[in-house]
């Protein structure tokens, strides 16, 4: 707003003149609120700063302990075993972490862009305005719920029945399914909002030259509002990928895994989150290298989480249509 | 059109929509089935899950569980007191916190903040990422700067609400700055043009114009806070959670700790219709701060 003030006041002659402000006590208090509202606004950039700097304090020194190419290149990662026993390979780890996001997907990403064209190309105006709030309530549940459905409900009345008694209490599939279920809300609800979005014109236009209604929606509609699409898998994607509380209940705290990647989905295994949040819990003494541990893989998922956003808002762009 | 574009158009309209075929009706029939199919996987899953939660934890819900402390041993007279007034401490320091600086940092973006300048583009930049990482990573740096060195608060509950507090802080500013801005130029300029000052049109015009957005904004950034459980595990060593948290009592609890506590621990499956019972009694708070949220939405939201 200042521009319109400045911009205004040479345009004011004569009597108007006496609007151009002189340097007085209330614009002292000017300078002071804008001030205390600009500390306010760097407090999100010392938030990060701070995040960066805890992680990396305890990493660094936890290199002084374990080298690069054990922690990259080695084949077990047992941190929490008597130190004759410790392995500190992250690949395992970082694999179910990818794995169990995968599964996530495969459910979460056809069912979601389903419901959104449905949402968006096919429903009446009555049965969207029940489902879109439907879908934004679901996507606040908690994930401790989804944790508990997982673990109460979905591996002993489903799974277990289903695939018979290679099903582990705790396995990958469990937990990749209902993370599906999780982030499933918030894709088909972005999703949504992004096709809708697509001008009414392209639709008429397509219909014009005789397309019929699947045409339109999958030839027409869902290219021209793929950045929104792609924005909305990637949001996906990145819950799936940082989720703690419903894989440490259905798939395991990833602590022990001796044997590599656990490429079978019934066996359990735990994604980075879940081993930050599980071994924090027990008593781990600062300084010892469990704990540095802790804030190591703490570091790992915080950068591949930065690079996958950076990816999102490259891709977005690239596909960005604008529509005046 | 010369008679080559229209070809050239003629051309990609085949390609694109080829000529109706007969197997056209039959796929497009298909194709509207699988998007119903979709749609009913989704929503019985999720009534599944609610359902289910029901059906576990319903018989639990008594005067008992709102009073008595959580037991681990009898599950028949546990209650989940401890948990529920640590939620509400929570939810209470959060605010404290969250609001100010939220609507500080949105007001600064919106109306002070000159785009051209570095250190503005940085900021954005910054809420736009933070907004990203993984509630587990505020755990750690609740536990390295809140709890431990910094502000060395020890495992308290004010050391939980301001760890939730940074979690969703990116949540108030984005809803705020879009409540702000929804507020029409004319009105400042109205403002300013009577000779007020900026922060006399900002505090007297701008902010009232937009309280209902920030206060809806507000109270689901909250909602999420009493949600979350990751960063609270990261917090507090494993304290008893028989005593109520207060201000100065290194006690964390909460109601998605108290149902992580009981479903981790159920080897005898005992515990799980008190964690259901729990669920009930946190997806209820939730649902009753959605209602209050909605309300004020309509209630007070200005048209302009």
């Amino acid at each position: 707003m200042a521009a319109t003030v400045t911009a205004a006041s040479p345009g004011a002659s004569g009597p108007g003149s006496s609007l151009i402000r002189t340097r007085s006590r209330r614009s002292v208090g000017e300078g002071v609120v804008r001030t205390i509202l600009l500390a306010a606004a760097a407090l999100s950039v010392l938030t990060t700063t701070l995040i960066v700097l805890s992680l990396v304090r305890e990493t660094v020194s936890f290199f002084g302990d374990v080298s690069i190419s054990d922690y990259l290149f080695g084949t077990k990662w047992t941190p929490l075993l008597s130190s004759a026993q410790q392995s500190f390979n992250v690949w395992p780890l970082l694999f179910a972490t990818f794995y169990i996001t995968l599964i996530a997907m495969v459910v979460a990403l056809p069912l979601g862009i389903l419901c959104a064209i449905y949402l968006a190309e096919y429903a009446g105006r009555r049965t969207r305005k029940i489902i879109k709030p439907v879908l934004e309530v679901l996507a606040g549940v908690p994930t401790i719920v989804f944790g508990y459905f997982a673990l109460a409900f979905f591996t002993p009345e489903i799974l277990k029945p289903l695939l018979g008694s290679g099903v582990g209490t705790n396995n990958q599939l469990a937990a990749g399914i209902i993370v599906g279920l999780l982030v499933l809300p918030t894709i088909a609800s972005v999703a949504e909002d992004s096709m809708s979005a697509v001008p009414q014109s392209l639709r008429e236009g397509a219909f014009g030259l005789g397309a019929n209604r699947m045409q339109v929606s999958l030839r027409v509609i869902l290219p021209a509002a793929l950045s929104g699409v792609v924005a909305a898998v990637v949001l996906g994607a990145s819950r799936a990928f940082g989720e703690t509380v419903v894989i440490l209940l259905a798939a395991g705290n990833g602590q022990l895994l001796p044997q590599g990647p656990v490429t079978n989905p019934l066996e359990p295994a735990g994604n980075m989150a879940a081993f930050i949040a599980g071994t924090a819990g027990g008593d781990i003494g600062q300084g010892s290298i469990e704990y540095k541990t802790i804030f190591t893989i703490g570091f790992t998922l915080f950068v591949v989480t930065l690079i996958l956003n950076a990816v999102a808002i490259r891709l977005v762009n690239k596909y960005r249509q604008v529509y005046e | 059109m010369t008679g080559q574009q229209i070809a050239h158009a003629a051309a990609t309209q085949r390609r694109v929509f080829p000529r109706p075929r007969r197997g056209d009706k039959v796929k497009s029939a298909g194709f509207y089935l699988l998007m119903l199919l979709a749609l009913a996987a989704a929503m019985v899953a999720l009534a599944t899950l609610l359902i289910d939660v029901w059906g576990d934890g319903s018989s639990k819900l008594s005067s008992t569980l709102i009073e008595n402390q959580p037991s681990k041993i009898n599950p028949a007279n546990s209650g989940l007191h401890s948990a529920l007034i640590g939620t509400l401490y929570l939810m209470a320091i959060c605010a404290v916190f969250v609001i100010p600086l939220g609507v500080a940092t949105a007001v600064y973006l919106e109306e002070y903040a000159d785009r051209t300048k570095w250190f503005n583009r940085l900021i954005e930049l910054n809420i736009q990422n933070l907004a990203a990482v993984p509630s587990v990573v505020y755990g750690i740096l609740g536990l390295a700067y809140i709890v431990r060195d910094g502000l060395s608060l020890g495992s308290t509950i004010v050391a939980g609400g301001l760890t939730l507090g940074l979690l969703v802080l990116p949540v108030v500013i984005i809803v705020s700055r879009e409540a702000i801005r929804a507020v029409p130029p004319s009105i400042r300029e109205g403002a300013l043009a009577l000779g007020a000052t900026k922060w006399q049109t900002i505090w007297k015009q701008v902010l009232p114009g937009s309280i209902a957005g920030i206060a809806t904004g507000v109270i689901l950034a909250l909602s999420r806070a009493i949600g979350e459980t990751a960063p609270l595990l990261l917090l507090g060593a494993a304290v008893s959670s028989r005593i109520d948290p207060t201000l100065d009592n290194a006690v964390i609890n909460a109601l998605p700790l108290q149902i992580f506590n009981w479903s981790k621990d159920s080897d005898t499956a005992n515990f799980l219709p008190l964690a259901a019972a729990a669920i009930i009694v946190l997806m209820a708070l939730l649902l009753l701060m959605n209602s209050i949220a909605i309300y004020l939405r309509n209630r007070y939201e200005q048209k302009w």
